[in-house]
């Protein structure tokens, strides 16, 4: 049986807010409505900016891309601040106690001495390439336009921020917290030959101005082929050297692909479906950085010494997954 | 091996700061174009110290618990028809203002900390700016949520953002920020973290948010409490940023000397529209405007002041006729309010006798002898069925925007106006403050979109008012504007006050 408690009801005069009304009729909004839609300034901006006196304040000529409507790339997680911060906080929980599981069972001594080094060598580095991904998801961000793709951007960009930390502190625990871990793996960052092709990636992306074509390469090109090399090939190699323990650690980093993918993916495929122009621009910037991040990333792979393939199979999923997006 | 233990500086240090490096490739001011044009010099990003050492892992948790705790309250208030428990209809005016005129501020604000959190050389304040970026768009949406309960109940919250970008005195606020955003990065800091965040904001946010809980506003002030922890943070930014500069380079005192004394009193403007918010639209009173001040300016900002002398840092310019102004901004301000009510988008009244009667021991000096007979006269041509509206489009003062209403400070009776020339056009001002302003920038300045203008230019449809206020504006004409007396926020306050 059901209880039934009795409340008072008060008619409301309206739904939700107009602009939201104009959009999909006056029925309730969710959250995630209220949120995004509109919520940006559209016109009337009052001066120019004087560090880009020929754009607007908010302005759409900052990507060759052309929207109708720029809130149609929606996010299918409908991630407004709030569910953005407590999906994560979910998963922070449970890096945590992977992260306090490892250290307190202190398996880093279980570690075999090729994994230690090629860790050192190879994971703890990818922090500067969070950091500049950090960098070119905040760009979209600040230069994007439209609430709903912009705060997403800002989303991916903090996200990307706690990755380049979880990557440090596998470098602290690994160097029982003398900071010597993260020093050499700058070194090779900065000097071994294997990674100066990426950090040239890296710096050329900062480089590039149209914040939607930096998405390409960041979110899709360079994000894909990281994933599949470090966080799924190289994982592997892990666990066929003395380094099984290692996953819990990058269990994160899996975890948050797998969700920020369905967000990519399906501002991609809106993109590139809007307008044959469209889909040839993005394409064009899709074969353009595919190739050059393959190139910059292949003395890493070697190095690595894992399956002779890898990069060949790395560069099967990211086309796969661009031909899901429509290229 | 045991591990060693690392302090939070330390912690802090490893994770992040070090995640930059120098760029062997490409030209790295071609990937940070933006911080060499204003002036400013900086020497060594190493010397900026971290104002709050939060990881993101943590970040997310303490975040995630906060929201947790403020949406139950939102849905609780949703539940249980919260809308009801505030004082009286009139205080929902003053969110109505809150949401039209300053939420989207707190939007401008994730935007504008989103590009100097791209912009900044330095990676320590680079990753300041953006978790100040993603709080301030947490601000914008929790305020979004908390005040749709109240746009189902009331009239004047439905088309905010279109609002926002195209009503008269709303051009205030939006200059106010797009004014910020379009000045270099390092003025950005010193506009919006320094002059507002530090020395301003807790005139903003305090009284809103005690406004809120006098008034029974359960939605608003739990947003408050909510978010003074993220402004905690905010203001140890804003004061980080200001030492930087100061200790960076000699040669930035003068410029970071110019921009306070600029947003000092673009900021002083902008809160006019809180004094009188404070002083005439909250049924149950928090403090005068004027009170408020002295707390927190006079006190606050004084002893702040003081401390940044060491640096070659002086009183904001005018901080001396600001000192004469907090008597007669708030009652000026909502004078102009309700002889426009027409063309407003939330409801004005005269103030009720015991309101008057507290305005007057509020303002002992000023209250009785200059604002109290106008209102008499206001109650005298009402009670004849002549309430007073204005028609007359009012000249703008070209840098606030506000109407030229505010009047010489050591002779309130006569309305302060100062013109200017530039390139052979006049241009009009309501203070030497503003007026300074336009002429240190006027190739800046002149392009303000001033509302009184493009409404005779025809850029705002017309030909007559109530179209541009109904067309343009997306008023509900009788519903959003006008008295509050008879007005249908009016007419189904009673109604429910009579059902409950």
């Amino acid at each position: 049986m059901t209880i039934e408690i009795k409340t008072a009801t008060i008619e409301p005069i309206r739904s939700t807010f107009a602009n939201l009304q104009r959009r999909f009729g006056d029925k309730p909004a969710s959250r995630y409505q209220e949120a995004t839609y509109d919520v940006q300034a559209e016109t009337n901006f009052h001066y120019r900016p004087l560090w880009q006196p020929d754009r607007l304040l908010n302005d759409k000529r900052r990507t060759a891309v052309v929207m109708e409507d720029w809130y149609s790339l929606k996010d299918p997680r409908q991630f407004y601040y709030g569910s953005y911060v407590q999906q994560r906080a979910r998963m922070q929980e449970q890096a945590e106690n992977n992260y306090a599981f490892f250290e307190k069972r202190d398996l880093a001594r279980h570690l075999s001495d090729d994994a230690r080094n090629s860790l050192i060598r190879h994971l703890v580095p990818l922090r500067h390439v969070e950091h500049t991904a950090n960098l070119n998801n905040v760009y979209g961000s600040a230069y994007g336009y439209g609430t709903a793709v912009t705060q997403a951007m800002l989303f991916d960009g903090m996200d990307r921020l706690g990755i380049a930390q979880y990557l440090s502190r596998i470098g602290l625990i690994l160097d029982g917290n003398t900071g010597e871990s993260l020093s050499a793996a700058k070194q090779s960052w900065m000097q071994d030959s294997c990674w100066q092709g990426m950090r040239a990636m890296c710096e050329k992306s900062l480089t590039v101005e149209d914040w939607f074509e930096t998405f390409v390469l960041q979110d899709l090109v360079i994000d894909t082929l990281m994933q599949e090399l470090f966080y799924v090939r190289f994982d592997q190699w892990l666990s066929e050297h003395g380094g099984q323990d290692v996953g819990m650690l990058t269990e994160f980093m899996r975890d948050w692909y797998k969700d920020t993918s369905r967000w990519v993916d399906a501002v991609l495929k809106e993109a590139v479906s809007e307008s044959a122009a469209n889909q040839q621009l993005i394409q064009g910037w899709f074969g353009n950085w595919r190739g050059r991040v393959v190139e910059a990333l292949a003395p890493v792979v070697a190095d690595m010494n894992i399956d002779d393939a890898a990069l060949d199979i790395a560069l099967q999923t990211l086309d796969k997954r661009a031909a899901k997006v429509g290229l | 091996m045991a591990a060693k233990k690392l302090n939070l500086k330390d912690k802090y240090k490893l994770l992040t700061r070090d995640l930059d490096w120098d760029f062997s490739y490409e030209d790295r001011k071609q990937a940070f174009p933006y911080e060499d044009f204003e002036g400013i010099k900086i020497h060594d990003w190493s010397k900026w110290e971290d104002p709050f050492r939060l990881t993101m892992d943590a970040y997310w948790k303490y975040q995630a618990e906060k929201e947790k705790k403020l949406y139950a309250i939102f849905d609780a208030s949703q539940q249980h028809n919260g809308h009801l428990n505030v004082s009286d209809a009139r205080y929902i005016n003053a969110i109505k203002l809150f949401l039209t005129g300053i939420s989207p501020l707190e939007y401008q604000a994730y935007q504008g900390f989103a590009h100097v959190g791209r912009q900044f050389g330095g990676v320590g304040a680079r990753v300041a700016c953006q978790m100040q970026s993603i709080d301030e768009l947490r601000h914008v949406q929790t305020q979004v949520h908390a005040m749709s309960q109240y746009n189902k109940f009331f009239d004047g919250f439905h088309d905010w953002t279109h609002m926002h970008d195209r009503v008269w005195y709303l051009s205030v606020p939006k200059s106010f920020f797009d004014d910020a955003r379009t000045g270099g990065p390092f003025e950005f800091l010193v506009a919006i973290s320094f002059s507002f965040e530090y020395v301003l904001t807790n005139l903003v946010f305090v009284p809103f948010m005690s406004g809120a809980a006098h008034n029974g506003d359960m939605a608003t002030v739990t947003f408050g409490f909510s978010a003074q922890s993220d402004e905690a943070r905010h203001m140890t930014l804003g004061l980080e940023v200001i030492k930087f500069l100061l200790e960076q380079d000699e040669a930035n005192v003068p410029i970071v000397q110019k921009w306070i004394d600029k947003w000092f009193w673009r900021g002083t403007r902008l809160l006019s529209i809180v004094g009188m918010m404070m002083d005439y639209m909250l049924p149950n009173k928090v403090m005068s405007w004027k009170e408020g001040w002295e707390v927190y300016f006079e006190e606050a900002g004084g002893a702040l002041f003081k401390d940044l002398a060491r640096y070659g840092i002086r009183m904001p310019k005018y901080a001396g006729v600001i000192e004469k102004e907090k008597e007669h901004v708030s009652h000026q301000a909502w004078w102009t309010f309700y002889t426009y009510g027409h063309a407003a988008g939330f409801h004005t009244w005269i103030p009720t006798d015991e309101e008057l009667d507290w305005l007057g021991e509020k303002y002992p000096d000023t209250f009785d002898k200059y604002y109290r007979p106008r209102w008499e006269l206001a109650k005298k041509l009402e009670a004849e069925g002549k309430r007073i509206y204005h028609n007359a489009l009012p000249q703008l003062c070209n840098t606030c925007q506000i109407p030229l209403l505010f009047t010489d400070m050591d002779n309130p009776t006569e309305v302060s106006h100062c013109v200017t020339e530039y390139q052979g056009d006049k241009y009009h001002f309501c203070s030497d403050g503003c007026k300074d302003i336009f002429e240190d920038e006027p190739e800046k300045y002149v392009q303000a979109w001033l509302p009184a203008h493009q409404i005779f230019q025809g850029n705002c449809g017309g030909p007559d008012i109530p179209d541009i206020l109904k067309d343009y504006y997306h008023f509900n004409l009788g519903a959003d504007n006008l008295d509050i007396k008879g007005s249908p926020d009016e007419q189904r306050w009673k109604e429910w006050k009579k059902q409950g």
